[in-house]
């Protein structure tokens, strides 16, 4: 094994364990931001920690005829996310499982838990469960086609839909950042992540009412360490998407080598990026409400439209 | 000004441009389109001023001056006191819903690009590169048009469609001569004009500026 497979593996792994840890503190962050701009006092960004301890220190309750499909969810959603957080080019262009951090497959991913879950919500058979899943499945029908289209917006520059090479070829020619396409796309991504995510205003995280809840209600059923799988995984599929919009669109600071010192450079950028989307995000959030669900369509048809404008765009603006 | 520079910031206008028609369709109250017609009026400007710098011609200038004078001051203006005299025409009431014009602007986008390759063969170049931008402006204005009920969406829709045809006129000609542009830019003025009376003699007939309203005069 040569060093540079053995420097690959170990941002690979730095960036696994980067994830893992910062995805709960990222939503502490968010939900610290949002509670002084409220004028809360608010938990501190520790609590989303406290309460995966908390959680995975209680029995996991299952439903009385629920199948294996509503046991495997949980770990297939934090499975996928999983391996998204290690091949994506976080901390280094250099992937030592390149060929799977392709555009495709981490779309593909994202949908896979995205599925089980839905499909774990139907399989308890209450009312909830169903309505999440079909809200959810409403959505994320709408938001899939316009991550690939935003992101194939980028990915028709370079030639190539490996996300790794996209990030090196934004690097290589920064000038491309400021161009239409790019804008179009970052606007179209931005769009998406919220969408995806469940945060306002298509879904609102931190409600329990039952006309508006998305994500919520699918999840009602869990409990104990499956629900403590369940609000990881979600917390690490914001983190993941925050972390590609950041290196997709503002690649400074990413390690092309895997020099030690250019990986703890890019972890500190990541960081940095991540932390400073994710508190604008949190503060975009205070002044918008929830829109009705109706509304939703509308906004995720405005966002494939700004995704393929982008695609549009970068052929004919060259 | 170096050649990569002008044609970023040519692309970066002419995105602009894009953008601000699009969401047009996109935005419901009549005040926020107002703001983006300024918006989309303030990028004209700047698209003459560049070419205007890249060929150093001062009736460029001049005609950048006028664009940014009439389209992003004289006419949101009277577009503003004709909603402010309304008072009623709060919300653009398209006759088909936001997500199927979005879509379809999208599909007017892709065929702006399909009809205009021919013309960008002729003389590829960066300015002509983005002619399609110009020609889905003028099909987006076009849609607005058909597809709003109220008198002054129908105003915007219009005016969307000069910002398209001046847009594709800089982009194909470098700028037509400076009399043609002001007897066009007078014409809009005037149009607009005229429209805002009708608008006014409508909302004291009906009440309203439904266009729908004016079935009634066949009779």
């Amino acid at each position: 094994m040569s060093a540079q497979m053995v420097g690959a593996v170990a941002a690979s792994a730095g960036q696994l364990v980067l994830v893992v840890g910062g995805a709960p503190l990222l939503v502490g962050v968010m939900r610290q931001v949002r509670a002084t701009a409220e004028g809360r006092a608010g938990a501190g960004i520790g609590q989303p920690w406290r309460d995966l301890r908390k959680l995975l220190g209680k029995e996991a309750i299952r439903p009385e005829g629920s199948s294996w499909v509503f046991t495997a969810a949980p770990l297939v959603l934090l499975a996928s996310t999983l391996v998204i957080a290690a091949v994506a080019p976080f901390l280094s262009t250099i992937s030592p499982a390149d060929g799977a951090a392709d555009l495709f497959a981490v779309v593909a991913l994202l949908m896979l838990g995205t599925v089980s879950l839905a499909l774990a919500g139907l399989d308890t058979g209450t009312a909830f469960g169903g309505m999440g899943a079909s809200r959810e499945m409403t959505i994320a029908a709408l938001s899939e086609p316009t991550i690939l289209l935003a992101v194939f917006a980028l990915s028709a520059r370079v030639g190539s839909s490996n996300l790794a090479d996209i990030v090196a070829g934004t690097l290589t020619s920064p000038a491309r950042i400021l161009s239409p396409a790019s804008l179009l796309a970052a606007i179209a991504f931005a769009v998406v992540i919220i969408a995806e995510t469940g945060r306002l205003p298509v879904d609102n995280p931190a409600t329990h009412l039952e006309l508006t809840m998305i994500h919520e209600a699918m999840v009602l059923e869990y409990a104990g360490r499956d629900l403590a799988a369940v609000e990881l995984a979600a917390a690490m599929r914001l983190t993941v998407l925050l972390g590609l919009g950041a290196n997709l669109f503002l690649p400074w600071g990413i390690a092309t080598s895997v020099e030690p010192l250019a990986l703890l450079v890019a972890l500190v950028a990541l960081v940095v990026k991540v932390g400073v989307l994710g508190a604008g995000l949190a503060v975009f959030e205070v002044f918008i409400a929830k829109w009705r669900l109706f509304r939703v369509p509308e906004l995720l048809a405005a966002s494939f439209l700004f995704g393929l404008l982008a695609v549009s765009v970068s052929f004919f603006l060259a | 000004m170096t050649e990569a520079v002008f044609v970023q910031l040519l692309d970066l206008i002419c995105g602009g441009v894009l953008l601000t028609a699009v969401l047009s369709l996109w935005r419901r109250e009549l005040a926020a389109i107002v703001r983006l017609l300024v918006a989309q009026g303030i990028l004209l400007a700047l698209l003459a001023a560049l070419l205007g710098a890249r060929e150093h011609s001062t009736e460029l200038y001049v005609a950048a001056a006028g664009v940014l004078v009439l389209k992003a001051i004289v006419l949101p203006a009277v577009l503003r006191r004709v909603l402010r005299d309304s008072g009623e025409a709060r919300e653009a009431e398209p006759l088909v819903n936001v997500t199927t014009s979005l879509l379809a602007a999208a599909l007017l986008t892709l065929l702006a690009y399909g009809i205009s390759r021919p013309l960008v063969l002729l003389a590829p170049s960066a300015t002509t590169r983005a002619l399609p931008v110009g020609l889905a402006v003028v099909l987006l204005g076009f849609f607005v048009l058909v597809t709003r009920r109220r008198a002054l969406s129908q105003v915007i829709g219009f005016l969307l469609l000069d910002n398209g045809i001046t847009t594709t006129a800089f982009l194909a000609t470098a700028g037509v001569p400076l009399v043609v542009e002001l007897g066009v830019s007078l014409d809009v003025l005037l149009v607009v004009l005229v429209l805002q009376v009708l608008a006014a003699r409508m909302r004291l007939t009906f009440g309203r500026t439904d266009l729908d309203e004016l079935r009634e005069l066949r009779d």
